[in-house]
């Protein structure tokens, strides 16, 4: 009989037989490992929670009372005889890949990463592995980023240049609350003026500053926020927000839009911003190869992006690439409805996994999201 | 070219209309004459011949990316657009080039008399000097595929401005056969025109929907108050065909198409009566087949559009004939301010003259007393293979572009039937890696026929949950085909049904377009291959 692999991937998410833990499951398990703090890799519902230390008030603000450990980058927790690390993914405060190893064979999970020293999150560090499971939410070679000095120079040129015109300036963009409002909030150019947030964003600041985060200031708007002043200044909004009757008190605004997908003239069009910056927490094509090349891995699998595109390439240069069908969303997207709901699926833990065969879909686990 | 890729950037960077302006205004003035008419050219749709074919651009841009074939084409199905696709693979590049717009043009030119290898050194070379930016506008002009996101009358206003010529001159101006290497800027914004080009045709005059989609139907009393008194107008049928400018001056004559193309030697049947005409005549009016004096569906047609010989069977077919709607120039002089009534007698009296009355036909007036009257009138349309009812002010002078007020359409509700989503594919433009083109079919027995594609009618909300559904029920991929399970079911309208020989269900739609997803409605619900060959009438 074949050797049971140490990670397993199922329809709750990627599990470890030998440790008994799941890592970031989208079904409620009893042992939950988490990469980071965003919504579609933290689930409610598990019985225990081990995560980074930068990860802890952002968790326990969005999923309340928990029960949570966290650790720091590099520092082993041992489960069933399993060791388990976290190392810098560099995409957001907080975020890991896990590192688990047994009997000499080592796993490395990439949750969600970039390359690039952003400034405020831990930046990137390859860890060496025998199998690497890999996320390519960018895994497509016409996405290429420029450095972030040159996005935020454009930034805060577009600010200034508002600040003549006499209009507000707003920046909104994916997976803002936590990533990139404070990427952007470290990078602006504050001699220009002061940075105002909505009550989204301010909330995720509070709770990173609880943790002992240091951020630069930021003034949360309220009913109250005269809105002379806010134009002075820039706000950082959630994307829901454009074109509300909230973001309409500003008048007159220009509005940016940060992301990704902001490489793709058509996409740029479709959002209707004024102002498109190509700025993304994930690895671009050119960042994922290289990510890829240096865990020096036998086998990549790849989760959520253009997985049958970006592993076939591999194979083709010489990887050993596979493709795997996850619930991980392309936080980037503002095209993707909410992610599917579990109701009535909340008592399935006594249940065993059903494992899945690579290529699944396990899409279809959840029923369809229409 | 920098400045020229600049333009376009900026352009990309707003939404609204006065800083488009602005940025068209400050490229005006910061470009040489030349530049300005070559742009001029490109934003009025004239494009630079294609020199290269676009199979040999995109094999080299493959080549001076690295990356295999099959990447390429995937690259191009997330972005939609050839030249952007072919700009963001190649690498980065450290040399720069300070070669106008004007200058690139004629580089491109020059081609045609060059052997393959050296139009590959010079593509090549000339990729390596440019940014992405400007590699992204240079492909554009190479591959001929010339589309800009801002109006043609934009671009006017924004010269309009600079150079005090009203907005109606200048658009008149750069219509017709002109080119941006002749044709001189100070020779456009003169005060006088010169001897203008006897082909230049008006600009034409559009009419406003009086609703904008079937569910905001209009009532005989919403049309007397906001067009007041019956008598003010002249109600016409909305013809199915091929609106067109018919020219004779100086002996010679010119058909333009509203596209702007000339389109004389495609119809031959027309030669004889515009030969008869007077000298200085200009004819607004459409196009349709004709057979024993009854106009015939578009679709007939369209068997003879786009063919580069018409043999006598096609003529035989599908004979054409005109049905004038306006008269815009007589005895050599514009008589678009006169009335509409006025130009309407100097219309008829020159039709009344002709002896082919059976090409150069002239579009009835329906006489009606009240707008209820024109409201049953309009039921009839149909029938009458017209597309609804056209209502004209009887003092509108012919004015140019679409303008609200004086020319309304009234159009018929489309029909429609209610049809299942069998494939999908990706879109372009601002619909670039989302599944947007859908084909649909109905029931024939147990199985669906496809019989019609459609691309719109659905708001960015839909197109989202569609791609969602489509990327998690996809059944078999053809290439950019995906095969769905059949399961959501939409209201598909569209102006006209006919036979066909060349599709599977043996039917054609003209205008399929969406009219609402039909959350409401099960998959076998859809309706059948019979209820759509009911709507044929035969």
């Amino acid at each position: 009989m074949a050797k049971k692999p140490l990670l397993e991937f199922t329809d709750r998410g990627i599990y470890c037989d030998k440790g008994r833990f799941y890592i970031d499951p989208w079904k409620p398990v009893d042992d939950a490992v988490i990469t980071h703090a965003h919504g579609d890799h933290a689930y409610p519902g598990n019985k225990h929670y081990l995560a980074h230390h930068f990860s802890k008030e952002v968790l326990l603000y969005r999923l309340g009372d928990i029960r949570l450990q966290t650790v720091a980058y590099g520092e082993k927790v041992t489960k069933n005889g399993v060791e388990i690390s976290f190392h810098p993914a560099g995409h957001v405060i907080g975020s890991a890949q896990i590192r688990i190893e047994y009997q000499g064979e080592i796993w490395v999970v990439s949750g969600d990463y970039k390359v690039e020293d952003d400034g405020i999150s831990t930046p990137f560090e390859p860890v060496r592995c025998h199998h690497f499971i890999s996320e390519c939410t960018f895994g497509m070679p016409v996405y290429k980023w420029k450095p972030q000095i040159e996005i935020f120079d454009d930034i805060n040129k577009w600010w200034a240049g508002n600040l003549q015109n006499g209009a507000a300036t707003v920046l909104v963009g994916y997976s803002l609350s936590l990533g990139k409002a404070q990427r952007i909030l470290q990078n602006l150019d504050l001699s220009l003026g002061k940075v105002y947030t909505h009550g989204a964003i301010e909330n995720t600041n509070e709770a990173l500053r609880r943790n002992g985060v240091q951020l630069n200031p930021t003034e949360r708007i309220t009913p109250d926020t005269p809105k002379e002043e806010v134009r002075k200044g820039i706000v950082i909004a959630p994307p829901s927000s454009a074109g509300s009757p909230w973001m309409r008190r500003f008048q007159p605004y220009s509005l940016g839009y940060c992301s990704g997908w902001m490489a793709i003239r058509g996409a740029k069009k479709r959002r209707a911003a004024d102002r498109g910056f190509v700025l993304s927490d994930h690895a671009d094509w050119d960042g994922l190869i290289t990510a890829i090349d240096a865990t020096g891995c036998e086998c990549v699998y790849l989760t959520h992006g253009y997985t049958a595109t970006f592993a076939r390439y591999l194979n083709e240069i010489g990887y050993n690439a596979r493709e795997v069908h996850t619930l991980y969303s392309d936080d980037e997207d503002p095209g993707m409805p909410e992610a599917p709901e579990f109701a009535g699926e909340q008592n399935s833990e006594t249940g065993a996994s059903k494992v899945l065969s690579f290529g699944e879909d396990l899409g279809e686990a959840g029923g369809s999201a229409l | 070219m920098k400045a020229f890729a600049q333009l376009f950037l900026a352009l990309d960077e707003t939404n609204k209309t006065n800083e488009k302006v602005k940025v068209l205004k400050d490229y005006f003035n910061s470009v040489p004459d030349t530049d300005k008419m070559h742009m001029l050219a490109l934003f009025s749709g004239r494009k630079p011949k294609r020199q290269i074919n676009a199979t040999l651009v995109r094999n080299w841009a493959i080549e001076a990316s690295h990356i295999p074939y099959w990447l390429f084409e995937e690259s191009y199905q997330v972005v939609g657009d050839l030249a952007e696709t072919m700009a963001l693979l190649m690498p980065q590049t450290d040399q720069t080039s300070s070669k106008t717009l004007t200058e690139w043009i004629a580089e491109i030119n020059d081609l045609a008399n060059k052997t393959e290898n050296e139009k590959k050194e010079w593509l090549l070379d000339s990729w390596a000097m440019l940014d992405n930016q400007e590699r992204f506008v240079f492909n554009k002009l190479l591959t001929g595929s010339f589309r800009v996101g801002v109006s043609q009358s934009l671009v006017i206003k924004a010269l309009s401005e600079i150079s005090g010529l009203d907005a109606a001159t200048l658009t008149h101006r750069i219509m017709g056969n002109w080119q941006p290497e002749i044709y001189q800027y100070m020779e456009l914004i003169q005060e006088q025109g010169a001897a203008d080009d006897i082909s230049r045709p008006y600009p034409f005059f559009l009419a406003y929907p009086i609703q904008e989609t079937s569910e905001k139907q209009r009532s005989a009393e919403e049309l007397r108050a906001s067009l007041g008194n019956e008598s003010e107008w002249q109600a016409e049928w909305k013809w199915d065909g091929i609106r067109a400018q018919l020219i004779k001056r100086e002996d010679k004559i010119f058909i333009w198409s509203r596209g702007e193309d000339l389109a004389t030697d495609k119809f031959p049947e027309l030669h004889p009566f515009l030969n008869a005409l007077p000298d200085g005549t200009v004819i607004d009016g459409e196009i349709l087949s004709f057979r024993n004096g009854l106009p015939m569906p578009f679709n007939i047609l369209q068997t003879r559009i786009g063919r580069k010989n018409l043999d006598k069977k096609i003529l035989e077919e599908s004979p054409v004939a005109v049905i004038a709607y306006d008269c815009l120039e007589y005895n050599g002089e514009d008589i678009r301010t006169t009335t509409q009534a006025g130009r309407r007698s100097v219309l008829e009296k020159l039709q009344a003259t002709t002896t082919f009355p059976e090409i150069f036909r002239i579009s009835a007036l329906i006489p009606f007393g009240s707008w209820e009257e024109l409201a049953t009138i309009r039921e009839q349309s149909r029938a009458m293979i017209a597309e609804g009812i056209m209502l004209k002010r009887k003092s509108a002078a012919y004015q140019v572009g679409r303008k609200r007020g004086d020319w309304w359409k009234w159009k018929i509700d489309p029909l429609s039937v209610d049809a299942v989503m069998i494939y999908a594919q990706k879109g372009h433009g601002r619909r670039a890696d989302l599944y947007t083109d859908y084909t649909f079919a109905v029931w024939d027995g147990d199985k669906l026929v496809p019989f019609a594609k459609a691309y719109s009618g659905l708001t960015d909300q839909e197109i989202n949950k569609v791609d969602y559904f489509v990327k998690r029920n996809t059944l078999e991929k053809f290439g950019p085909v995906r095969t769905v399970k059949p399961e959501l079911v939409f209201e598909i309208g569209f102006e006209g049904i006919n036979r066909s020989t060349r599709h599977k269900s043996g039917i054609a739609l003209r205008f399929p377009r969406i009219l609402r997803w039909r959350h409401d409605k099960p998959k076998e619900e859809a309706d059948t291959l019979e209820t759509l060959k009911a709507l044929l009438g035969e």
